[in-house]
């Protein structure tokens, strides 16, 4: 027996698991370079959450075009995925399609595949038109422009690729059972392959294998590929979805975090006994003091950088945003890009210099994101509400208000205008607080 | 309220519904429903300070949680239980983010309010001058969105035998007014439109006799619209307590 082909494809196995492992492990360091946050209270909920969100799609629909088309290529991808398993465990044992004994299920189950990857290419097709023909509003917008327009075009063509292999290799199989050749066992039912069967006429046996066993070869390496493309990519949402969804925010939207930080110095500053030297609690384990709100990727939480690597670039948030809609320069997908690209680079700058981050002079604000965005958001929450896999561009808006504002006193001049008078009469407005209840007698 | 007695509600008028000349109006028109459905109530008047919302969008924290505890303060005092509000930014303030600062309290919106009075008899709402008059009901972020309160000013609207349209963008897509997010004290970034403006035109498109709000912010950027548009002799900006409370002439 040849038993080259299975160490080779031992050998190929396990360097894409492994370098996708690498990915993973990279993945996780750069999340972790974020602020802790306590996200794990209501677990009961939290997987409800996830499995309507992320399982169910639930969001997905609500653009009914767009939501059924995802919801096919969704369900291809997970149910394919079984056919992977076979492959897999054909490539270690050198068999050959080894849950045949299943009979009547397994032509059901090839049946199925074949169907579900004939719809995949069909809404793939459609995918591509929207995004280079039709060319969508929401696909077009300054942030797609380079890589993130060729990235969504690449992982249409690797899905179209894929499942032209994935039929390839079932036609020339269905072919060659007919022809009788050894190891090709009689199993499995073809409803779209078979129409290939003209394209294999009067084709040699050794030449069909040739052709079976490169469609084989091909189309699994290019799912380890793919696999490892997906670091890379806004592709990444296909797993990550699920982590995101869980550890969503489920209070109501409205209601923004309280810093703690600032409850303690306030508490500090309104109690007349307080030890002065106690400000020192509030501080990290460095006795460095507290930084207020975010200006770089590292002041944001855990959460917040999970939503970045999740996000699907799909540009709903932005489309639904009041202020892109009018023309304003904050588009909120933008927002979660800068965040991911900036993510990128520190953990770059971190494998580069052995560990440690080594300043760059760069940060997220200024850099990537600017300040005539953040000013632009009216906290409408039109964006979380959109996104698909609730993602929350509004809090990382926030937190980099937050920073410009108590670290650099940088608010608009009218808004300081605004602090001053609620600081001076208790309103945003110059009136007097003695006059609250003049409406009373008018 | 200093009184000492303990009314069944505090009601929250805000920085607009005190001092804003239009919001006054439905400062006044809530009261009258309330004077008629024999609600006991309080006002903080004069010790009543802005819950520190635009400062907190503004990134503002500090200055959000000194008023916070401000306010916790005295109504603490007063033993509050139940607080109603007619603006949606108060209320959310005061709902969500007051009770980890200490200030917990039953906290609703005026429409909700207004809907529980009815459900309880304590109210009857009449058509009277908005009978099958075309009403377009525009959600405050901060109501809807924020908080998921999308139907009880609706179901007030539908009280007054009105014809309720709906703008495209509506119930959890609704668009904003342009004023959340301490826009209001501001002008807007460079583009190419006014938010406002791009929401009236949404509103104008359901051809509406009257535009409803529940949000006073909103209130002024849709009546702020309307004249952008030279509408305002056909087309009214009011809130669901004036509706309730012009439709029984009070
Ligand atoms: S919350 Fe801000 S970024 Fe999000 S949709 Fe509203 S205005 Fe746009
Ligand atoms: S944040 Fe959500 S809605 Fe916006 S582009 Fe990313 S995935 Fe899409």
């Amino acid at each position: 027996m040849n038993l080259i082909p299975q160490i080779l494809f031992v050998l190929v196995l396990a360097s894409g698991i492994g370098y996708f492992a690498r990915n993973i492990k990279k993945l996780i360091r750069n999340i972790k370079l974020g602020k802790h946050i306590d996200r794990n209270d209501h677990p009961a909920e939290r997987w409800k959450h996830m499995a309507r969100i992320a399982l169910g799609q639930q969001k997905m629909v609500v653009r009914p075009i767009a939501g059924f088309l995802h919801v096919i290529v969704y369900v291809g991808f997970i149910i394919i995925n079984i056919e992977v398993l076979e492959i897999i465990i054909d490539g270690i044992f050198g068999t050959h399609r080894i849950f045949s004994f299943l009979g009547g299920f397994y032509d059901v189950l090839i049946g199925s595949f074949e169907i579900l990857a004939f719809l995949v290419i069909v809404a793939v097709v459609i995918f591509w038109i929207r995004r280079n023909i039709m060319r969508l509003q929401r696909f077009i917008k300054p942030e797609m422009k380079g890589w993130p327009k060729n990235d969504a075009n690449i992982i249409l063509y690797f899905e179209v690729v894929l499942m032209l292999l994935f039929l390839t290799m079932n036609g020339s199989d269905l072919q060659l059972q007919h022809l009788g050749a050894e190891h090709y066992t009689q199993a499995g039912a073809f409803p779209v392959s078979q129409y290939l069967l003209p394209l294999f006429d009067g084709l040699s046996e050794g030449t069909l294998i040739v052709i079976e066993r490169t469609a084989w070869w091909l189309h699994i390496v290019g799912i380890l590929i793919f696999l490892n493309y997906l670091y890379f990519s806004k592709h990444l949402h296909i797993l990550l979805a699920f982590p995101n969804t869980w550890y969503a925010n489920l209070k109501p939207k409205g209601g923004f975090n309280n810093l703690e930080a600032v409850t303690k110095e306030e508490q500090l500053m309104m109690d007349p006994d307080a030890d002065p030297f106690a400000a020192a609690e509030g501080d990290d384990a460095e006795g460095e003091p507290e930084k207020f709100g975010a200006s770089d990727v590292t002041d944001l939480n855990q959460v917040q950088l999970l939503n970045a690597y999740t996000c699907t670039e799909c540009g709903r948030c932005t489309s639904e945003c009041p202020a892109n809609q009018t023309g304003k320069k904050l588009s909120p997908r933008k927002i979660m890009m800068d965040t991911r690209d900036r993510l990128e680079e520190v953990g770059r700058n971190i494998d580069a210099n052995n560990g440690t981050f080594k300043d760059d002079g760069k940060q997220l604000l200024d850099d990537y994101i600017t300040r005539e965005e953040l000013w632009a958001c009216t906290t409408c929450n039109a964006c979380v509400e959109a996104c698909p896999v609730s993602i929350d561009p509004l809090s990382i808006i926030m937190d980099m208000r937050r920073y410009l504002v108590m670290e650099q006193s940088a608010a608009p001049a009218e808004l300081n205008n605004m602090m001053s008078n609620i600081e001076n009469n208790a309103a945003p407005w110059p009136f007097n607080q003695m006059d609250r209840l003049n409406w009373k007698d008018e | 309220m200093a009184a000492g007695k303990s009314p069944e509600v505090l009601f929250w008028v805000g920085c607009s519904g005190s001092f804003d000349d239009r919001a006054k109006k439905i400062t006044k028109a809530f009261v009258k429903i309330l004077n008629k459905a024999g609600v006991e109530f309080a006002v903080l008047g004069t010790e009543e300070s802005c819950t520190g919302d635009p400062a907190k969008r503004a990134g503002n924290e500090f200055l959000f949680q000194m008023q916070a505890m401000t306010n916790i303060e005295v109504m603490n005092a007063y033993e509050v239980k139940k607080v109603v509000t007619a603006c949606p930014h108060c209320f959310n303030t005061l709902k969500n983010e007051y009770p980890s600062l200490g200030g917990d309290y039953d906290v609703v919106h005026h429409t909700q309010f207004l809907k529980s009075l009815l459900e309880d008899g304590r109210l009857t709402i009449e058509g009277g001058k908005f009978k099958g008059k075309r009403i377009t009901f525009h959600d405050p972020c901060y109501l809807g969105r924020a908080n998921n309160v999308y139907e009880a000013p609706r179901d007030l609207i539908k009280k007054l035998d009105a014809e309720l349209v709906e703008m495209k963008n509506c119930r959890k897509k609704g668009l904003c007014c342009g004023a959340g997010g301490a826009q209001m004290f501001k002008e807007p970034e460079k583009g190419n439109k006014d938010i406002n403006i791009e929401r009236t035109e949404q509103a104008l498109e359901t051809r509406p006799d009257i535009v409803a709000a529940g949000c006073p912010f909103c209130n002024t950027m849709l009546t702020d619209g309307v004249k952008g548009k030279e509408k305002e002799e056909e087309i009214e900006v009011l809130d669901i307590a004036e509706l309730i409370a012009n439709a029984d002439d009070l």
